[in-house]
């Protein structure tokens, strides 16, 4: 008896789960495979360079004798009007814009979520009240209000720069999370539960969240690839980081300047790559995800 | 219909409310007051005292608050006190050139984008059909300021196709058609930039909705009496796909604006964006407020067009 169901259960044929479809997945999409790779590389390598190897203090330092100092074997990617080392501000600068679009993805996507799952779950007054709210983020020019707030926040930082920018950006994610526990708290499963007598909060954290997990994941991924633009198009416009902090927009801001964008490509034109094609690179990882959220789009 | 659209300009007014007073609030805490360059060492203090009660500063909040959106909603945001002059006037001028360079993108944008939904759609699966998902793709994760500051320096600087800064060369006389194509030359390169930028959300909606209305039964019928294929699609299938993408049109005005404080900077166009970005730097408050606010309405007023142009082309989501 024993033995029978052992063998049974070996050949027996699952669905895939969650983590098999997406590996199934990125094996089907060479690019994004290749994607993935190379953005876990890029990401590992910066910050073992950012942490580990490069010297902020004698980063930053300004030496006048290398001002637009040309690629060499000194400056791999030559240096800008302060004689500082492009390759390396770009390490740095990539790696605040990668831990500033993680945490407000993180602290975005934390909120977004709760907001999400007790408006979709309960409804009533508390889901009227905050989708009046998101509507009226939604209205507002938040671009500008954003700037707005960096130039008026006393005591600028980086982590004042987080916060400013999460309290624009969450409203996407609260959104879609709610209307998928709308139609998921409709379902039987969910009303069997109740009549189970089960406790709101655990169906919704036991029961609905897992069945949104992918399309969160999915969320979570192409937000970041937005955060990143969003911080690095704020550092261009000088609304972002400060000017003392590396960074890959004000690196591309130098190009502001004509005289640095005809003749000191270097200065500008590496880290704008950079971003690009780190943004592609999040946004095929992200394609991938979602392909695999929804089972009519897949390939494998 | 007409209910709709009163309807939806009412709920306007609550959210004109709120963001008036968020933006109020904000300039309250703007570093600054509005005599910041007129007052030097010598001034008097008892003057200073005299020009703040003579604004108004030491009432009450909310009298302020009251006093100045009476005079906002007649047209009048104060002076500008870097450019000494009427804020009012002072953006009308810039407004206008905002206002060429998006009709400009969205004429090219729809010229760009049309076309090649409509293809890939069509031939589905194709390579194509790849080709166009992968450029909107691209243009989709490629942020804003890259993709103008590529395009600057190989259009700009290295082929000198395009001028690179400005909306017209001074030498010619306002009203002349010399003018007036120096202007559309200036235009050009902004509004390229803008409409490729742009370009993704009408393509992807696009090619879906053909995709879909090509498995629908009338498309079956049509062919089943023997029209032929090219007319299936003019006739038949893309005038039921467009619909949907005239509603796209309000969205797309709305984007344009916030696109619109980036493209300005980088092509040194003197738009509303360009504005913004110079006052921020000189803490102009009188120019931010009015523009902040203009940006919250003209938002607004793009989402109102989305859903008035919706419910003429699908009478179902009408408000009863």
């Amino acid at each position: 008896m024993n033995k029978k169901y052992k063998r049974k259960k070996k050949y027996k044929s699952s669905p895939p789960t969650g983590i098999q479809v997406i590996f199934r997945e990125f094996r089907k999409d060479k690019i994004a495979m290749f994607s993935f790779i190379s953005l876990v590389t890029v990401i590992v390598a910066v910050f073992i360079g950012a942490y580990f190897i490069i010297d902020q203090e004698a980063l930053m330092r300004i030496s006048l004798k290398d001002n637009y100092a040309e690629p060499s074997g000194k400056f791999l990617l030559g240096a800008d009007q302060g004689g500082k080392d492009i390759l390396r501000q770009i390490i740095v600068g990539a790696k605040n814009s990668i831990i500033i679009a993680m945490s407000i993805t993180l602290i975005t996507g934390i909120f977004g979520i709760f907001v999400g799952l007790i408006c979709g779950y309960f409804g009533g007054w508390i889901d009227n009240l905050f989708m009046r709210i998101i509507d009226f983020f939604i209205t507002i020019p938040s671009l500008m209000l954003i700037i707005v707030f960096v130039t008026i926040v006393p005591k600028y930082s980086i982590s004042s720069f987080v916060f400013i920018m999460s309290l624009f950006l969450w409203t996407g994610t609260a959104r879609l999370v709610r209307s998928k526990v709308l139609s998921e708290s409709k379902r039987d499963y969910v009303q069997a539960s109740k009549t189970l007598g089960t406790n709101d909060f655990v169906i919704i954290v036991r029961e609905i969240l897992p069945n949104l997990s992918s399309i969160i994941i999915v969320e979570l991924t192409l937000n970041f690839a937005g955060n990143v633009g969003i911080e690095t198009g704020l550092s261009y416009l000088g609304f972002g980081l400060p000017p003392t902090t590396p960074s890959l927009g004000t690196l591309v801001s130098h190009a502001n300047n004509p005289l640095v964008i005809q003749q000191y490509w270097w200065v500008w034109l590496p880290a704008s790559l950079f971003i690009l094609l780190m943004m592609l690179a999040i946004n095929y990882v992200g394609q991938a995800l979602r392909r695999s959220a929804d089972s009519r789009q897949r390939f494998g | 219909m007409w209910k709709t659209i009163v309807r939806r300009f009412l709920l306007m007014i609550p959210q004109l409310f709120v963001l008036s007073i968020l933006i109020f609030i904000l300039a309250k805490f703007m570093p600054g007051d509005p005599f910041t360059g007129l007052i030097t060492p010598e001034t008097d203090p008892s003057r200073i005292e005299e020009l703040t009660e003579k604004a108004g500063l030491n009432d009450p909040w909310h009298i302020q608050y009251v006093r100045w959106i009476a005079r906002a909603v007649q047209g009048d945001f104060g002076m500008s006190y870097t450019f000494k002059r009427d804020v009012a006037s002072l953006i009308g001028e810039r407004a206008l050139n905002t206002f060429w360079l998006s009709f400009l993108s969205v004429i090219l944008l729809y010229a760009i984008a049309i076309p090649l939904g409509i293809l890939a759609g069509r031939y589905h699966n194709s390579r194509l059909d790849k080709t166009v998902i992968f450029y909107s793709f691209f243009t989709y994760a490629i942020p804003t300021f890259v993709l103008s500051l590529v395009f600057l320096y190989i259009f700009g600087y290295k082929l000198e196709w395009f001028p690179t800064s400005g909306s017209v060369d001074i030498k010619y006389e306002p009203g002349t058609l010399g003018y007036i194509w120096s202007k559309g030359y200036h235009i050009i390169l902004p509004a390229i930039t803008y409409a490729i930028l742009g370009t993704t959300g009408v393509i992807q909606y696009l090619r879906s909705e053909i995709i879909d209305t090509k498995a629908m039964d009338f498309v079956r019928t049509a062919r089943s009496k023997g029209i032929p294929t090219r007319k299936v699609y003019s006739k038949h299938i893309i005038r039921n796909s467009l619909l949907p993408i005239a509603a796209f049109l309000g969205f797309t005005i709305t984007g344009l604006l916030g696109g619109s404080i980036f493209i300005e900077t980088i092509f040194g166009y003197p738009g509303m964006g360009q504005l913004f970005v110079s006052s921020i730097s000189s803490r102009d408050y009188s120019v931010i407020t009015a523009l902040v606010m203009l940006y919250g309405f003209l938002t607004l007023l793009g989402s109102l067009l989305s859903d008035i142009i919706m419910s003429i082309v699908d009478p179902r989501i009408r408000i009863e």
